[in-house]
């Protein structure tokens, strides 16, 4: 599964098990928008932390913080690329 | 009431002993040896720190020196040095009863010594009142001490009715704490026989000596309990009376203890060191009767702001050492800082104040979690902690031990064990993780390592 797939797959499992309704989940969404709410997203953080090691919230500025989908998954991304340095 | 001096007015102490993992000694040998002048003279009327390794050792010092010291400091074991040291200066120690297992003689700071051989051998020939002083279990930061009278430390204890014949006591915890203390005199105001446990002692080997020596009263805490109900010999045991302190005795625990000794009085006992002996019950439903809020035999309970406060001649006098904090307010009840919740005619324990997880401001009791985890099918114990968390702060998370019968899918469980909290647990104490260990830290006093908590 790709970076993208398991952020998209993660988002949904936490929206259907905190009985969240999600419209679609595309790059441009902007999750906090939505019923996805801080605590799914801390949920989110923990469990891509745990499936990826990476947690690059621990060590970013305010003004990254990723708004849409598509920006979390470049964070993740860019995180990933730093582990394999 | 000194405990040398009712002993010897009791009688009947043919046959009782005092046993631990290495030795067993005739109670009768240990009330009335030979006793040793010069041994008392150093020890009367002194501040002294009891720094022993073993229990037994403890066991003969705390009755001889009982009467005779002005103040008599327990050392419980494994503690750190530099608390230790901390201990000795807020005792005001003059002297240290100590052994070879004791601490290191550099931790005491130049205090006098004087081994336990010879001051088991002093006895006092005008008794004055001993002032007990015990710290506190410290699950985190350093111990504080709490001085006690022995009155208040036996109040709850019937002193009236003699013990049931052949009655043999027995406590997982260290004499030196509260609860150990607490069956320490129940053995020793009986007077009955009592089995000491060891810290290093594998919990196996200790159930076989327990049912060896034929102990029917027994003490743990609910993670001692845990663990011998996971051990293979706990049908060595068979007591008439199961006691729980020092945790929150929940349902899981209290049901499991029943299904393993269907004849057994099980009691929990809500105490602590600085609270005494609040109550104890005996309905086998955890949490206990909102009935027992107000005053009876001279306790009286209530709750302020969801915490237990206690006023009680059982309660500990006072905090000793440095610390300028009163252990009693103004109208003479402490503030037990344990969190409790009233459902229907029954109020349930929530945990330690200081213990809560901070979700995001949304507060959450380790043990609230740990007992919806720990009555999960195929799960032995859990501990529930903070895990740090970029958006909220902090996060539940959640380690547990599962028994050998739980189950090969790990990927499985961890996401049944979620679900089975989802619908028990507000969203946000739901974990958000579930790792599996082997096995949880557990305390010398016997309750769970919390760390950072």
């Amino acid at each position: 599964m790709s970076l993208r797939e398991t952020v998209f797959a993660e988002i949904a499992a936490i929206a259907a098990e905190q009985e969240k309704a999600m419209p679609p989940i595309t790059d441009e969404l902007v999750m906090l928008d939505t019923e996805f709410d801080s605590l799914c997203f801390a949920l989110l953080v923990a469990r891509m932390e745990d499936l990826t090691g990476a947690d690059p919230f621990s060590e970013m500025d305010a003004s990254d913080l990723p708004v849409t989908v598509g920006d979390l998954v470049a964070l993740y991304d860019r995180a990933a690329t730093r582990q394999a340095a | 009431m000194i405990l040398r001096e009712r002993l010897l007015a009791a009688g009947g102490l043919d046959g009782l002993f005092l046993s631990d993992h290495r030795t067993k000694k005739d109670l009768a040998g240990i009330v009335s040896g030979e006793r040793e002048p010069a041994a008392t003279a150093a020890l009367a009327g002194r501040r002294v720190l009891l720094a022993v390794g073993g229990q037994m050792a403890a066991a003969r010092a705390m009755i001889a020196l009982d009467g005779l010291a002005a103040r008599l400091a327990l050392v419980p074991p494994k503690l750190a040095p530099e608390h230790i040291a901390r201990i000795a200066s807020d005792a005001e120690a003059e002297i240290c009863v100590t052994d070879a297992g004791g601490p290191a003689p550099d931790t005491l700071a130049g205090l006098p010594c004087i081994s336990v051989d010879d001051a088991s051998r002093a006895a006092a020939e005008t008794p004055r009142e001993t002032e007990w002083a015990l710290a506190t279990s410290g699950t985190t930061g350093a111990p504080k001490l709490v001085a006690h009278t022995l009155e208040g430390l036996a109040g709850g204890i019937n002193k009236a009715a003699a013990p049931e014949p052949g009655t043999v006591w027995s406590t997982f915890y260290d004499i030196r704490r509260y609860g150990g203390l607490q069956v320490f005199l129940r053995a020793m105001l009986g007077p009955s026989s009592l089995v000491l446990s060891d810290a290093g002692e594998p919990v196996r080997d200790y159930l076989i000596r327990v049912g060896a020596a034929g102990v029917t009263h027994i003490l743990g805490t609910p993670s001692h309990w845990r663990l011998a109900l996971m051990s293979a010999a706990l049908d060595r045991l068979a007591p008439r009376y199961v006691r729980l302190s020092g945790e929150i005795a929940d349902q899981n625990i209290l049901d499991a203890l029943r299904a393993a000794f269907p004849e057994s009085r099980i009691a929990h006992a809500y105490a602590s060191t600085e609270g005494g002996v609040g109550f104890t019950v005996e309905d086998g439903q955890e949490g206990f009767p909102a009935s027992l809020i107000g005053t009876r035999a001279g306790i009286e309970i209530t709750v302020r702001e969801d915490s237990l406060f206690v006023r009680s001649p059982r309660t500990g006098r006072r905090y000793l050492g440095a610390t300028s904090e009163a252990l009693i307010a103004e109208d003479g009840f402490i503030d037990t800082g344990d969190l409790v919740e009233r459902r229907g005619e029954r109020y349930h324990f929530l945990g330690r104040r200081s213990g809560v997880i901070n979700v995001g401001g949304a507060k959450v009791q380790p043990e609230e979690v740990e007992t919806v985890i720990n009555v999960f099918p195929g799960v032995s114990m859990s501990r529930v902690r903070a895990r740090p968390n970029p958006i909220l702060g902090a996060v539940v998370e959640a380690e547990v031990v599962l028994r050998a019968d739980a189950g090969e899918d790990r990927i499985a469980i961890k996401k049944a064990i979620i679900a089975h909290c989802r619908p028990r647990l507000a969203g946000h104490k739901v974990p958000a993780s579930v790792t599996f260990v082997d096995a949880l830290p557990i305390t010398s006093g016997g309750k769970l390592v919390r760390r950072g908590a």
